[in-house]
């Protein structure tokens, strides 16, 4: 079994990271990742840089212009007709051949819809290995150290490709910190032809159905949330989660056992099989702490954990531990907050 | 119509125990199962055959003992089925992986041509997504992934449109057969199991292929050699070195505890009570 770099493969050089686009905005995962992206090179040794591909219409120099602000140092842009509106084949062979002709050594992108349809594409047409949903990045001698979960969250594994280039993988939104944003940044551009029309394209996009109703629960980027588990015991106790989350603005999050309990739709769900969030706030009433859920929540700056047992496992992430019962403690919390905000609300006005 | 339906035997992740001090994976006793993703698949796919009639064949690449994933998939519906085994295909990535399964469905596709091949969305032991795709670019089929409704196909005229869950909207797409589905979970429920299927899954031939009969041409693409992915090292999540600062509720009042709780968040963050009031007056 080949674990030696072959010697052609050996002027692989860059770290690069897919922007991924829709509708105007560049998809936040580009850019946490533009942040561990940097920290890579900087190990290397080597630059980073961002491709962007997309239609005539699309602002792509002004997306440019931000992957700069967030720690690239070039961009390769590929614009034609047929990459307005993310499709496989197209998207496919855009970056297939950016990589081919430029070179890099490792190519990371968002695990998102779009990324994993297309980083599993891309890997499979340049016969390199790939590491889904990684959790942490590192460099290992020369070459790229990708942790994710194993047998649900249980246990951790490192995986690396060490003979064939580019090193790829898959990075779940909100996994990695945003990276500082530095406005005297600049880089320049390298612009390449795709080569297809549409004609060659057999898939067709014949419409997009936004969806409006899920886009209000923004679990993922939320401040602070509030999660309710099954400690609550019923849907009528859940409520009390509701009631704080609305006074602290905040949104609401829940265990899979919550959700299963019908309490809180899915889309709600924290967790391994859920939404990893990463929030300022994470308040966590009735919630034991399973590994399956704290690998969704334990890069949140702040956590409180208010349990009735004081072994519970979730007193192990969080800052703050209130060992008592959650249905006597979430109103006088809400209360507490909405006291006190009310006071500081008053003063703005 | 003839579909293949790709499918996985996988340990039931819910009956998985770590031994706590060697961190390995105590395999003993934990009941393997068909993934369930791909149950979705199998299930999108016994209603075409419903509608069009052709034939559901369910196709794994797994041990001898995956055998039983398959029979299961018959009892529900699956015309026949393929095993595909060899010690040869051990220690396979995603990329080894879908080498395998587009050869195999290459050699299926001789005896009938292939209309659809169907996937789950993913697997939950590797959990990568990444098989369905990679099978989609070796046989060059168009690659329809995270798919939540097939809205029509037309067999004559060899195009289907289907509903693609995409990030914050769903897309219309339509394209030429063949293409690879990746079907995503809660689009159907499994049908229950009749009489006649679950004693003619009793009978069924599964067939079994090795790699010659799979028809793989270059073996260096197969198993842990044909893998570019090396697992470097397995261990257990770090504890946090910080112990989280408690207050119990019995030794005081609750109000007392939660004021002295917003004073300490606040304290920690004090931008994020800030723009709490901010967000919160707009
Ligand atoms: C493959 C797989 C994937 C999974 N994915 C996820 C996932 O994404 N997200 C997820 O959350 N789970 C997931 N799980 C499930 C996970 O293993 C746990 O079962 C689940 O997180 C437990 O939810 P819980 O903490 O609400 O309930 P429980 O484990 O039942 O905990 C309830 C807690 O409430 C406490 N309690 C009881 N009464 C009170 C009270 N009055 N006041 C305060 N506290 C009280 C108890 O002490 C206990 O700690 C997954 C499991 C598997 C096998
Ligand atoms: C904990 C763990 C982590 C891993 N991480 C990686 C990684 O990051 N990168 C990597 O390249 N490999 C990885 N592997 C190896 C990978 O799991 C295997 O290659 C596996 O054969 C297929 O990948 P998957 O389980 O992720 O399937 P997925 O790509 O998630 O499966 C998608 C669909 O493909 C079909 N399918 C998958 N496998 C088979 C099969 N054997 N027979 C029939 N149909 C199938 C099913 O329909 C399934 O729903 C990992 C394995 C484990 C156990």
């Amino acid at each position: 079994r080949n674990t030696e770099l072959p010697e052609h493969l050996k002027c692989y050089k860059g770290v690069w990271v897919f922007i991924e686009h829709d509708r105007g905005h560049v998809h936040q995962v580009s850019w946490e990742l533009m942040g561990e992206a940097r920290k890579l090179a900087d190990k290397l040794g080597v630059d980073v840089s961002g491709v962007l591909m997309g239609g005539p219409g699309e602002t792509l120099d002004a997306f440019a212009k931000e992957a700069y602000f967030y720690g690239a140092d070039h961009c390769y842009i590929m614009r034609d007709p047929v990459l307005k509106g993310y499709r496989n084949e197209p998207f496919t062979k855009g970056l297939t051949d950016l990589v081919n002709k430029y070179q890099p050594e490792i190519l990371l992108l968002g695990a998102t819809t779009m990324g994993r349809d297309l980083a599993g594409s891309v890997a499979t047409t340049l016969g390199t290995g790939l590491t889904a949903d990684c959790t942490e990045l590192a460099i290992d001698g020369r070459a790229l150290a990708a942790t994710r979960p194993t047998f649900g969250g249980s246990l951790l594994c490192t995986i690396m490709t060490l003979a064939y280039r580019p090193q790829m993988a898959t990075v779940r939104p909100r996994v990695m910190r945003m990276p500082r944003r530095d406005e005297t940044r600049t880089g320049d551009i390298v612009e390449m032809a795709l080569g297809m029309v549409e004609t060659d394209i057999v898939t067709k996009l014949l419409s997009f159905i936004p969806d409006a109703e899920r886009n209000d629960i923004n679990l993922a980027y939320a401040d602070i949330i509030v999660s309710g588990g099954k400690g609550l015991k019923t849907a009528g106790n859940f409520k009390l989660v509701w009631e704080l989350a609305k006074v602290l603005g905040a949104e609401v999050g829940a265990t899979r056992a919550a959700v299963q309990a019908g309490w809180a739709e899915n889309e709600r769900q924290v967790g391994q099989t859920g939404k990893t969030v990463r929030p300022r706030l994470y308040i966590a009433a009735g919630i034991s702490g399973a590994i399956q859920h704290r690998v969704g929540m334990e890069g949140s700056d702040v956590i409180v954990a208010i349990n009735t047992d004081a072994n519970a496992p979730i007193f192990d992430v969080a800052h703050y531990g209130i060992v008592g019962n959650a249905m006597q403690v979430l109103p006088v919390l809400t209360q507490a907050f909405r006291t006190h905000l009310a006071k500081r609300i008053r003063k703005v006005a | 119509m003839h579909i293949v339906v790709c499918i996985k035997q996988v340990p039931d992740s819910a009956q998985i125990r770590v031994h706590p001090v060697a961190n390995t994976i105590m395999r003993q006793g934990v009941p393997a199962i068909v993934n369930p993703y791909d149950l979705f698949a199998l299930e999108e796919a016994l209603r075409l055959k419903d509608q069009f009639g052709g034939r559901v064949t369910v196709l794994c690449m797994g041990p001898p003992q995956a055998e039983e994933a398959l029979r299961k998939c018959v009892s529900f519906g699956a015309t026949d089925a393929i095993l595909v085994t060899d010690r040869a295909f051990a220690g396979a990535d995603t990329l080894a992986t879908s080498y395998a399964l587009a050869a195999a469905i290459r050699k299926i596709g001789q005896e009938q041509a292939v209309d659809l091949v169907f996937t789950g969305k993913q697997t939950i032991d590797g959990d990568t997504a990444q098989v369905g795709p990679g099978i989609a670019k070796r046989l060059g089929m168009s690659l329809l992934t995270y798919v939540s409704r097939i809205v029509k196909v037309d067999l004559d005229g060899r195009r289907i449109q289907v509903e693609r869950r995409a990030e914050g909207g769903v897309q219309l797409l339509d394209t030429t057969l063949p293409s690879l589905i990746t079907m995503l979970e809660g689009t159907n429920e499994m049908r229950f199991a009749t009489m006649d299927d679950m004693l003619r899954a009793g009978r069924c031939p599964v067939k079994r292929w090795n790699k010659d009969d799979a028809g793989i041409e270059d073996v260096s693409k197969i198993g842990l050699k044909g893998s570019p992915t090396v697992v470097s090292k397995v261990f257990g999540p770090t504890p946090r070195s910080e112990k989280a600062d408690m207050m119990v509720v019995a030794d005081t009042s609750p109000n007392d505890v939660c004021l002295n709780l917003l004073q300490k968040i606040f304290t920690a963050q004090p931008t994020l009570e800030q723009e709490t009031v901010e967000r919160l007056s707009a």
